[in-house]
């Protein structure tokens, strides 16, 4: 399998530095998981990824000539539209909207289809953006904390379904939870604490 | 009935205030007696029904409403399109600035009589209309657009959301709670100053006119007849606007 690599970035905020020299390899079509406590640059390092910031100084991979997808930390949905329209505007045409409903029927949301996502509770709204993530068109998708305010057994059914939508794959996993790392099938664990010391 | 139905219920106008307030007015009018200093409702609406018979009524109403509809309009569409100038380039903003602020603060009857000496009588209410409505309109819309959330911006650069949808599903989402709330205020007041511009600049054949004569004739039936005709086509302009903007939303949100 080939790599993507993050040679020696460095990114400051002001007088906060959140990385200097950092550097790791992310596996591509494999589930790599990125471990991190709360400031250890976990954010930064996802929001570089996606291209939504640049780093100072250093090597990324040439992301802006792939496609990205994602589930963020906050859901970021339009809280007007229904969950079908959430999925409907980031597919391409192509995606039917058959697709899009047996997906959101997939993850439990059969009944929440049409419903605004304003009138979701936590855990169908999560269900919204993951399912928008896995329907984009991506080389690398990342899921910060993608399932994060599910129950037990819903939870179950939808790692079950995300690991299966993204077999072969280039997935960044966030997760605190060691199971739903193995449930995904990750082979790689990027420990931001360890490599930033 | 819940709380939100039951807060939306207050404030809105009930029959028994209105029946209310008539009562009022009648009471006041018979015990004055004169016609000249009070008109009574019943005789407001035998004039306003005299009235209704002419042509002179109709083509009346169809010359202001079209000038001052024109006016809102005009304003609306350029107070929109300069708003997402200004979103974009700063200078513009900064260039717009001291018009915008000195429209805001004059009276619109320094408006009137200034601009009675370049523009005629009957383009009057078209320009007050607009003066009136484009800061209210520009100012709203840009609140709206720097409103937008910037997480659902970042989402769609990230899942590469075509301009157009951004445009429709994000950008409008957010901005038309602002643009409605600016029609809501900017519709009544455009009646309100185009109607005072034709009672200064006197444009022939409009209600501004029909109002100055009645004035000048202390005809207070008819003044008063004048002024519930005004009243009534404002509220009605801005209900239909305004339902006709809700459904648009309502449409704007499916995909």
């Amino acid at each position: 399998m080939s790599t993507l690599q993050i040679q020696n970035i460095s990114k400051r905020y002001g007088d906060t530095v959140v990385f200097e020299k950092f550097s790791c390899t992310l596996h591509q079509g494999e589930v790599n998981v990125l471990f991190g406590a709360s400031g250890s640059g976990k954010t930064t390092l996802l929001r570089m990824l996606m291209g939504l910031e640049e780093a100072d100084a250093g090597l990324m991979p040439p992301f802006e000539d792939m496609r990205i997808s994602a589930v963020f930390q906050e859901d970021r949905l339009c809280n007007n539209l229904s969950a079908y329209s959430n999925v409907k505007l980031v597919v391409e045409p192509s995606v039917s909207s058959e697709q899009v409903q047996n997906a959101l029927v997939a993850v439990g949301l059969g009944e929440a289809i049409r419903k605004p996502a304003k009138e979701l509770s936590g855990g169908m709204r999560r269900r919204v953006a993951l399912v928008r993530a896995l329907l984009a068109t991506y080389d690398l998708i990342v899921l910060d904390e993608p399932f994060k305010g599910l129950d037990e057994e819903t939870k179950r059914e939808v790692i079950s379904y995300t690991a299966e939508a993204t077999e072969g794959k280039t997935v960044i996993l966030v997760t605190h939870d060691m199971n739903e790392a193995t449930r995904m099938k990750a082979k790689h664990v990027i420990n931001l604490e360890t490599l930033r010391s | 009935m819940n709380s939100t139905s039951s807060a939306k219920k207050r404030g809105t106008i009930r029959v028994w205030s209105v029946v209310l307030w008539l009562g009022v007015w009648q009471l006041v009018a018979t015990i004055l007696g004169q016609d000249i200093l009070l008109v009574s409702p019943l005789a407001v609406i035998l004039r306003l029904f005299e009235l209704v018979r002419t042509s002179l009524f109709w083509t009346s109403i169809g010359y202001s409403f079209s000038r001052i509809a024109g006016g809102f309009f005009l304003a609306t569409l350029l107070g929109v399109l300069f708003s997402i100038f200004s979103y974009r380039y700063r200078w513009f903003e900064e260039l717009l600035a001291p018009p915008v602020q000195t429209i805001k603060a004059t009276p619109v009857a320094s408006f009137v009589i200034l601009t009675l000496v370049w523009i005629a009588p009957q383009n009057l209410s078209v320009f007050i209309s607009f003066l009136m409505v484009f800061p209210i309109m520009y100012t709203n819309v840009l609140m709206g657009i720097r409103s937008t959330d910037k997480k659902l911006l970042e989402m769609a650069t990230v899942f590469r959301v075509p301009a157009y949808r951004r445009i429709r599903y994000i950008y409008l989402s957010q901005v038309l709670p602002f643009f409605r709330s600016a029609c809501s205020v900017a519709l009544g007041l455009s009646w309100k100053a185009g109607i005072a511009a034709e009672v200064i600049g006197l444009p022939q054949g409009s209600i501004g006119e029909m109002l100055y004569q009645a004035k000048l004739y202390l005809d207070t039936p008819d003044m008063f007849a004048w002024t519930l005709v005004i009243i009534v086509i404002s509220v009605w302009f801005e209900k239909i606007f305004l339902i006709l903007l809700d459904k648009a939303m309502l449409k704007m949100e499916h995909l």
